[in-house]
């Protein structure tokens, strides 16, 4: 890796008593999609906060292409925000938004206009420049966030959840239609720090992510390694659904799509990859149907199974049902237990 | 007994169809809510309006004094003619855009600080210092400014103590400006206030993270934003100002007077209709200000 884009040395922020951000330590390469997912409360935001200059850390160090700005305020800082509620400027129309900060660098006007219009198109708002916020539906605003933070060409957007506030259905497209952005101003080499709580749009848009919890980064990779191996039970847990295991003094976890179920035959077989137990509870979401299975041994699994052949009628049929769990023996990925300050302070 | 009993539920259940009737007719609620309002608005304030202007175009007889029932536009034409009635009308206009621009430019700091800086308690201090004069009376307050201004008054005595010559400021139009400055400015700062107020953060960490230093963001963002603020605010201070006739007689001087204490006198002699035709002109004038306010945008929700 060159020299990182961002990156955090034991950074420190507390608000009074309540310790926002632990000693966080990231390195962002240049052009990721980099993602800091966690439950709120967890610190993400902060960090976010701290990168863009609007907090100023207790502790540590932080570092945008090398460059020490932990003493700099926001506005010399080659980054851009893109901020949960938009914050556009009301009394200002759409082209006035995305033109404020060229304005402010004093790129003449011809280039300006030039610019925005250039963006306008990507972020596909063409002819809605004369516009004023107020005017627009929720997912135009969000794009007029994303131009207006784009049009400069930072070396690194922040992005703080900026699909929050949109309904389940315009936050897929706009997820998608986020991906397309971030791929066509990867030639300018923008790098994406993403804000989210949302673990599937985590998994879906992130080159890597980092899963933070009570202002402690808990795991950094790729969607894929922090999935298939999380590195402890939070992670297990809120990356997915937690599935707690435990064998031989051991804690594992498996993933609830990753088991099979089937009728009870009764014998009791001698595996570890496997286990019996009764339907507790069933839960039908349409495309699949979700178990809560009590076992034997103690504990409870959830196991999720696709509608492929079931009604919904049948589905709910199974509860009390006896079964009998599997799963491939590499599908039980063991895990260290969650951190006991965790149980402590949960903010 | 059962009878309370009974007698309760009856009117429990003409309540329940009273209130059922007006759930049905929202026009008939409406009309409950707005009838007195309405009346008050139409009767009291609309008509005697409509009476000040009607009468600005009878006359007197100069012989009688007895007010003649017939329509001319002989005070209107005196008014323009005479420089005299100009040069009020311009001295009060003056002074009221004067105090304006003061106030404004008072209370903008303060009422900033206010809504964005201090800390609760000092907020909730300064709110009480901005409303405490509002509390007395505005002819006391006059009074003590008065005291203030004289020749042997407080302002001299300090600057005498400190070795420097009388400010000589009584009973000038300096000295008008002055105490309408003071006696309006809490009417400016509490809508500019309320308009800093409701400026979200983020709006100002979104000028930042734009490249914007402070005073660009002051420029481009919160001063637009608290526009609406400043002009709520400036239609108190303009039209109070255009209207008064207490501070001119108490604390201005031989060529003080404002179009007030013209009316006033007049009233006196009596000659209502000139005074009606003299009163309409603060009407206008606040009239074309309202019109650029809306102009200039101020009246736009933003």
């Amino acid at each position: 890796m060159d020299v990182p884009d961002v990156r955090l040395v034991g950074v420190r922020k507390a608000y009074g008593d309540v310790i926002a951000v632990d000693g966080v330590d990231l390195e962002v390469a240049s052009g990721e999609f980099f993602t800091l997912l966690g439950p709120s409360g967890s610190g993400k935001t902060t960090t976010l906060r701290l990168i863009a200059g609007f907090e100023r850390p207790d502790e540590g160090r932080i570092e945008l292409a090398g460059r020490d700005v932990t003493g700099l305020p926001p506005y010399p800082r080659d980054v851009n925000t893109v901020f949960q509620d938009y914050a556009l400027f009301p009394h200002m129309t759409v082209a006035e938004n995305v033109a404020y900060g060229l304005r402010v660098k004093g790129v003449p006007r011809r280039e300006r206009r030039l610019r925005v219009e250039e963006i306008l198109q990507i972020v596909q708002l063409a002819g809605l420049g004369n516009r004023k916020p107020s005017e627009l539906s929720g997912g135009q605003r969000q794009r007029v966030a994303l131009a207006r933070a784009m049009v400069n060409h930072p070396q690194v957007l922040l992005l703080d959840e900026p699909l929050g506030a949109l309904d389940l259905k315009l936050r897929q497209e706009m997820q998608i239609e986020l991906k397309r952005i971030q791929r066509a101003v990867r030639e300018v080499g923008i790098t994406f720090v993403y804000v989210t709580h949302d673990q599937e749009e985590a998994l879906t848009m992130s080159d890597r992510l980092a899963v933070f919890n009570d202002g402690k980064v808990e795991q950094i990779g790729t969607p894929a390694a922090v999935y298939e191996r999380p590195e402890n039970a939070f992670v297990a847990g809120f990356v997915g659904a937690s599935n707690v295991l435990q064998r031989f003094g051991r804690t594992f976890t498996v993933r609830p799509e990753k088991i099979r179920m089937s009728a009870d035959g009764g014998t009791r077989r001698d595996d570890d990859n496997a286990a019996t137990g009764r339907i507790r509870d069933v839960v039908y979401a349409g495309m699949f149907t979700r178990y809560v299975v009590d076992l034997d041994d103690g504990g409870e699994l959830v196991v999720v199974r696709q509608n492929l052949e079931t009604s919904s009628t049948e589905a709910l049929d199974a509860r009390g049902r006896r079964v009998l769990l599997e799963w491939r023996a590499d599908h039980a990925i063991e895990t260290k237990p969650e951190r006991e300050e965790n149980h402590d302070s949960s903010s | 007994m059962t009878q309370l009993v009974e007698a309760g539920a009856s009117l429990r259940s003409a309540r329940l169809r009273l209130s059922a009737a007006l759930w049905r007719r929202p026009w008939l609620k409406l009309a409950l809510l707005l009838a007195a309002p309405v009346l008050v608005f139409a009767v009291v304030y609309l008509g005697a309006l409509a009476s000040l202007f009607v009468s600005a175009f009878w006359q007197i007889d100069s012989f009688t004094a007895a007010v003649v029932h017939k329509w001319t536009l002989d005070n209107f034409r005196t008014l323009w003619h005479d420089h005299t009635y100009w040069r009020i009308t311009g001295r009060t206009i003056g002074l009221a855009a004067a105090v304006t621009v003061t106030d404004a430019v008072l209370a903008f700091p303060l009422a900033y600080f206010m809504a964005r800086i201090a800390p609760p308690r000092w907020r909730a201090l300064l709110f009480v210092a901005v409303l405490l004069p509002l509390w007395s009376s505005y002819l006391v307050r006059i009074y003590a400014w008065r005291t203030i201004l004289a020749k042997n008054g407080a302002l001299n005595w300090v600057l005498n103590g400190i070795g420097l010559p009388d400010a000589g400021l009584a009973y000038t139009n300096t000295a008008m400006w002055i105490v309408f400055s003071y006696v309006w400015l809490p009417f400016m700062v509490l809508p500019v206030y309320a308009a800093l107020e409701r400026i979200p953060d983020n709006y100002l960490e979104a000028s930042q993270d734009l490249g914007a230093k402070g005073s660009r963001t002051l420029r481009s963002v919160i001063l637009p934003l608290a526009i609406p603020g400043i002009v709520a605010g400036s239609i108190f201070t303009f039209s109070l100002t255009l209207g008064d006739f207490i501070t001119p007689a108490l604390v201005g001087g031989a060529g003080s007077s404002f179009i007030g204490n013209i009316v006033e006198d007049k009233v006196g002699q009596p000659d209502i209709p000139f005074a009606a035709a003299f009163a309409t002109v603060p009407v206008v004038v606040m009239g074309i200000y309202l019109l650029i306010a809306r102009r200039l945008g101020a009246f736009e929700a933003v």
